[in-house]
């Protein structure tokens, strides 16, 4: 009987130990992990503003676009209005979400993050924006303004991932992430449709296109450099560019129905 | 239904759920999965430590109450690993083990249904000798192997750690192997109720699971792939899948315990002190 109780005790202990130590480790995963990458951020080259050049364009679809699926909402009554998929947003084909930035061609040049947020919304039980940009270690301000819960959860490839819950009427989530990253997927498990890209770059000359397509990169010193145009479901494209002083170029760009 | 409607992390934290033990969340989206799964799992462990108490009180065999302790103990596992998958992100080997023991609880709760059900204790068990190589007991013991590797490829894909394709192959193996141990103890040993019934049960449990199969593939990697969110096909046909999966395996288990019981392997010294026995008890 002793020898019985004594397995009992010490398989008791061991199951606490088990959950202390997970616990531990938890609480471990919390801790910022880029505060030490902030701290030794070298100085940011400096960009004579009297020369800088602009490149901008449009980004079109080329084939026919494929009709928006609707999403069913009705497992939160608190999800309201109209819901339709966002992973290919073409009108009059022109191609809204796509991510563009400066690739390639900046060199060794550093940059300040800047000291402004950049916003995400849940509104609708939809993310606003769809596509976002951000320096890395730039604050990304989340807000909820829905009446539901929602949990927030970056599914990165080279950044920590995380995982939090946003009641309603809650301060908003300041997040940043330390490393580039494109097309980092954010999900919430309660709301399995909710899904958005956050592309963390090391430059500040990236663009997001609007619904018409448009995008407009300002400030680039002048140079040659590689374009890149991501979308989500269609993929990367590339164009090598090269500004002059003051130049405003403009690169267009078109996706092709081929590959969906 | 938690990982088929990707409500696995709807709760980000344990062992509570949001701050609380047992405080019920707004019921909605993937909480509602989640946060019900938590408390079935504590209903469960409950319910088997009442179980494992029972058992060291009342029962006389002495393996059976470390059977019931090691449930218990599984039980324990099961939630480690179960608060483990959400703390670390559902990291896919770790997901993979809580499926894994979560059937190895279902097998031992079995196990100790049939052990201590009125027929196992009361009957005087028929026996054959089995001479064959190899024996039924062998095949039925790499039928539950086969059906693990199975349950882990299953698992790591279902969990986005690996192909499809392993878990697919896999299943041919399956077929091969269980298909001749069910073969096997309904040719030889079919007078035997207690090894039939569990045969005819896992061939029949094994169509069964492919035509699944192969429905949880076209639901999920075909039409599903470019699905906005887990639609009712797709949950449906991947459910039934793990659910017939962990019937399978907890079958073949019961068939490998009648076998070990009814159908023991003819060794030549078992044999003739079977013959000595059998000599005494007619003279």
């Amino acid at each position: 009987m002793n020898t019985k109780r004594g397995w009992m005790i010490a398989i008791s202990v061991l199951a606490a130990c088990a959950l202390l130590l997970i616990v531990a480790c938890n609480k471990k995963e919390e801790q910022p992990a880029n505060t030490a990458a902030e701290q030794a951020a070298p100085a940011a080259t400096p960009i004579d503003q009297a020369t800088v050049a602009t490149i901008d364009g449009t980004v079109k679809f080329d084939g026919t676009a494929p009709k928006a699926a609707k999403i069913d909402m009705s497992q939160d009554p608190a999800c309201k209005g109209m819901n339709e998929s966002e992973n290919i947003v073409v009108d009059n084909g022109d191609l809204a979400n796509v991510f563009v930035y400066v690739k390639d061609g900046l060199g060794n040049r550093t940059f300040d993050v800047p000291k402004d947020a950049v916003e995400l919304d849940q509104q609708g039980c939809k993310y606003h924006p769809h596509v976002l940009g951000a320096m890395a270690g730039q604050t990304i301000e989340i807000k909820n303004d829905d009446q539901t819960t929602h949990n927030i959860h970056p599914t990165p490839k080279d950044n920590r991932e995380w995982n939090e819950s946003q009641p309603p009427s809650t301060a908003p989530l300041e997040k940043s992430f330390a490393r580039e990253e494109i097309m980092l997927p954010v999900k919430c498990n309660q709301h399995p449709w909710m899904k958005m890209y956050i592309n963390v770059v090391k430059s500040p000359f990236y663009a997001v296109t609007d619904k018409s397509g448009k995008y407009e990169i300002k400030g680039l010193p002048p140079g040659t450099y590689t374009i890149a145009f991501v979308q989500e479901k269609l993929g990367e494209q590339d164009q090598q560019v090269t500004v002059g002083p003051k130049e405003t170029k403009v690169v267009d760009q078109s996706f092709k129905e081929t590959g969906m | 239904m938690v990982t088929s409607n990707d409500a696995g992390l709807s709760v980000p934290d344990w062992p509570t759920s949001f701050g609380y033990l047992v405080k019920v969340p707004h019921f909605v989206g993937g909480i509602r999965y989640e946060w019900s799964h938590r408390m079935v799992a504590g209903s469960l462990l409950t319910l088997t430590l009442a179980i494992a108490i029972w058992t060291l009180l009342v029962e006389r065999r002495r393996w059976l109450r470390w059977l019931a302790i090691g449930a218990f103990c599984t039980v324990i596992l099961q939630a480690t690993l179960g608060g483990m998958t959400v703390l670390f992100l559902q990291p896919p080997w770790l997901s993979t083990a809580h499926a894994t023991v979560a059937q190895t609880f279902f097998c031992i709760a079995v196990a100790i249904a049939l052990f201590t059900g009125r027929k196992w204790v009361e009957e005087q068990p028929p026996v054959e000798f089995d001479s064959r190589r190899p024996s039924l007991f062998t095949l039925t013991l790499f039928s539950i192997f086969v059906l693990y590797v199975q349950l882990i490829l299953g698992g790591m894909f279902r969990h986005h750690g690996m192909s499809w394709w392993p878990h697919v192959l896999n299943a041919v193996f399956v077929t091969i192997v269980l298909t001749w141990t069910a073969i096997r103890a309904l040719s030889v040993y079919s007078r035997i109720e207690a090894v039939r019934w569990p045969a005819i049960l896992m061939l029949s449990l094994l169509i069964t699971q492919l035509c699944l199969g192969f429905a949880a593939f076209v639901t999920r990697v075909e039409w599903g792939k470019d699905a906005l969110q887990p639609e009712l096909p797709m949950v449906v046909a991947t459910v039934t899948h793990v659910a017939v999966g962990a019937l399978l395996l907890a079958t073949t288990v019961v068939l490998a315990i009648q076998v070990w019981r009814h159908v023991p392997v003819a060794f030549a010294e078992r044999t003739s002190r079977a013959l000595e026995q059998e000599n005494v008890t007619a003279s």
